[in-house]
């Protein structure tokens, strides 16, 4: 199993958030959350790549074999976990090739592998940027400053490619996406996966699932998965909305 | 002595120094220039060293300075300093026209002049007093003490030991950066040393300058500089100002700059060294169409103490002047930036823009901030700006969760920060050897 959670309970600023979640990610598997707003799905994803402003408070999660709690941020995302953000973060004044390169060097350094030199470097950028559609110049501003909204979330797509994760988080990577960019995103999941690495994608719309087909499709309520089933529970979803969960749920505590 | 007797005056000290220091230069000065310095002392003593009771040292105290009583450096002795030892000091690969001073005095051997353009005058400030240059009696001293007054300008003007003397007649450019420097090195007793320059650029030249200060000792020292600058109509005259001094010394700078119409002057000032340092930049626009820059980055940690006053004045319409000071504090280190815009009754569609970020990498660290808007005509703009923050949260866990450990996560977004100030320097090695140094001072903060 590459991903086990178990009964994780996290809190911000003393307020609880996840309530005990419990999730098995197998290798070669692609998984779906869905859920209202407010109901922790980033949450999940940021603690999975290891915000400290995130206080876990119990349960545990195993990724690879190994306590993915204990290790910093930097550990995980060289050891292969890989978060597209919802909202990526403009860094003024860092250069995106600079920051690539970085970023590429220390998962490779961590590996015991030799940094890579600027030509297979810039080969490798070229490669990729293809797979996402995106204009190389990118490469010469700051990172995410003043790209919109369809480039950021390209430009973590193209992030995932370059870096090659065992574990991709996709955090709403397909919200506020045209049906092009959108495709695109969805290429860019389908060239990754492969039989050793495995994808949650947290979204609100059936749509991206149209293109990329999930294994499973969990819901997400108040900090609990509420139900998991196969693809069809998003086709359920979009035609009957939360509600219909959530009074199953109610029905349930009855 | 007995520590009841009431302490002497710190200024005491300076004037007893001055009569052994003309005595010592006996052969070297003229009527006039001995003149000046006399009457530089007088006005020295007459208002003695600031006190932070003064409004313009209210955050620096200079009592670590006055206690210390310095010697004027002695006059030129190497003291091993062989060619070879300048080498740290050279600015990579510049190519460039560069005189160096030791411990204040002119020291040709290691110093390297290119052939320049006929009826350019460069060299020794000394040299050209002692012959009683023409040029030199109308302008040294004339307008260093002018927008700013200040005690360590008059002790600068009694005591100053050599410096550049440089005259571009009009229309002529040095193609190569003049690389000024000032080196610090181990004396028996701390000293004071007396930097002075003196820069006369005329109609349509162009020139970069770099003034810079280090040192190969690690014991305490005073440098007390000050550089005058006349930019005549439509002058290019690019400046920078590398404080690098060792992290026990004191450092007190005056830069004045006079510029005619259409001067294009930009100054970048780094100060990455020195314990207490106070540097006075200021700027007079006294024709139309100038543009004129004052940039600054400091980098200080520990219990460095960095003061940066400025003065643009808009003495005449249609300026722009563009200011950007950048701070990046560490440790328990404390900086002050004190920015005044002087915009006067003549000086209409005056455009004057200034900010002032920094960044508090420890809770220790303290930044006082002041601009200052003395706004005398109605149709201008002015905008100013000042920031204080910690680095972005967000942002370093964006780059660690990209693999990038927390330490090289904060350099980068430390050096984002800094880079601001550094891309607007023109002169491509000294960049990339500042760029170099800052990321290295910045691991270790
Ligand atoms: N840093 C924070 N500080 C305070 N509250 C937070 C913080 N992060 C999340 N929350 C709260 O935790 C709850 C869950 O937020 P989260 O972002 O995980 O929801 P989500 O399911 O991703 O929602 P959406 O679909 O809108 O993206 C919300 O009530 C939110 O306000
Ligand atoms: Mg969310």
């Amino acid at each position: 199993m590459l991903l086990e959670i178990k009964d994780l309970h996290a809190s911000v600023e003393g307020k609880e958030i996840l309530k005990g979640i419990n999730l098995a990610v197998n290798a070669g598997e692609i998984h779906a959350i869905m859920g209202p707003n407010g109901s922790g799905k980033s949450t999940l994803a940021q603690v999975l790549a290891g915000r400290e402003e995130y206080e876990v408070t119990a349960g545990e999660v195993t990724y690879d074999g190994k306590d993915l709690l204990d290790m910093a941020p930097e550990e995980r995302a060289a050891e292969g976990v890989f978060m597209a953000f919802q909202y990526p973060v403009e860094i003024p004044g860092v250069n995106t090739q600079v920051f690539l390169q970085a970023a590429l060097n220390a998962v490779r350094k961590h590996h015991g592998e030799e940094e890579m030199d600027a030509l297979d470097f810039l080969a490798l950028i070229e490669e990729k940027s293809k797979l996402v559609e995106i204009d190389k110049s990118f490469r010469r501003r700051s990172v995410n400053e003043g790209f919109s909204g369809g480039e950021k979330k390209r430009f973590e797509v193209f992030q995932m490619a370059m870096l090659e994760p065992k574990l991709g988080i996709l955090d709403e990577t397909d919200s506020g996406l045209d049906i092009d960019a959108l495709k695109v995103v969805a290429n860019g999941v389908n060239t990754l996966k492969n039989a050793d690495n495995a994808f949650v994608l947290v979204t609100h719309y059936q749509r991206l699932l149209d293109y990329i087909v999930p294994d499973f499709v969990h819901v997400l309520s108040d900090g609990r998965i509420v139900r998991s089933g196969g693809k069809e529970l998003a086709l359920e979803l979009e035609a009957k909305g939360y509600d219909w969960i959530k009074g199953d749920e109610q029905a349930e505590a009855a | 002595m007995t520590t009841s007797e009431t302490k002497p005056r710190a200024e005491e000290h300076y004037l007893a120094a001055f009569r052994d220091f003309q005595t010592q230069r006996a052969g070297r000065e003229t009527p006039w220039s001995r003149k000046l310095r006399a009457n530089a002392l007088q006005g020295f003593n007459a208002t003695g060293f600031p006190i932070v009771r003064d409004e313009e040292w209210k955050f620096t105290d200079v009592r670590p300075i006055t206690e210390r009583a310095f010697a004027p450096a002695p006059l030129h002795q190497l003291n091993g300093l062989a060619s070879g030892g300048i080498e740290d000091f050279t600015l990579g690969d510049l190519q460039s026209n560069r005189l160096v001073f030791v411990n204040g005095h002119y020291t040709p051997e290691l110093s390297q002049l290119q052939a320049l353009p006929q009826g350019i005058t460069l060299g020794s400030l000394a040299e050209h007093i002692a012959h009683g240059s023409e040029l030199v009696q109308e302008h040294l001293a004339r307008t260093a003490g002018t927008t700013a007054p200040s005690p360590f300008t008059e002790l600068n003007t009694a005591f100053m030991q050599d410096g550049l003397f440089l005259h571009i007649p009009n229309g002529l450019v040095i193609e190569d950066p003049i690389h000024l420097l000032f080196l610090s090195k181990a004396s028996a007793s701390p000293v004071m040393t007396s930097p002075r320059n003196l820069i006369l650029v005329g109609a349509n030249s162009q020139v970069t300058l770099i003034e810079h200060y280090a040192s190969t000792a690690r014991d305490e020292y005073f440098t007390n500089a000050v550089t005058e600058i006349v930019a005549g109509r439509n002058a290019v005259v690019d400046h920078y100002k590398l404080q690098m001094e060792s992290e026990t010394a004191f450092h007190v700078s005056t830069m004045q700059v006079q510029q005619e119409r259409d001067v294009r002057f930009a100054s970048h000032l780094v100060d990455l060294g020195g314990r207490l340092v106070r540097n006075n930049s200021n700027a007079v626009m006294g024709g139309e169409g100038i543009e004129c820059t004052l940039n600054g980055l400091f980098l200080i940690a520990g219990e460095q103490h960095v003061d940066n006053h400025t003065v643009m004045d808009h003495a005449r319409p249609h300026c722009n002047s563009f200011e950007v000071y950048t701070g990046v504090l560490g440790g328990s280190a404390r900086g002050v930036f004190n920015g005044k815009i002087f915009v006067r009754r003549d000086a209409q569609k005056t455009d004057a823009k200034q900010s002032n970020r920094n960044l508090l990498l420890s809770n220790d660290a303290l930044i006082n901030t002041k601009p200052q808007l003395e706004i005398f005509a109605d149709d201008v703009r002015c905008t100013h700006g000042a920031t204080i923050g910690q680095l972005d949260e967000d942002a370093l866990f964006y780059l660690r969760a990209r693999g990038i450990d927390k330490n090289t996560a904060r350099g980068i977004l430390t050096y984002a920060f800094a880079n601001d100030v550094m891309s607007g320097i023109k002169v491509e090695p000294l960049r990339a050897l500042l760029e170099r140094e800052v990321f290295t001072r910045l691991a270790r903060m």
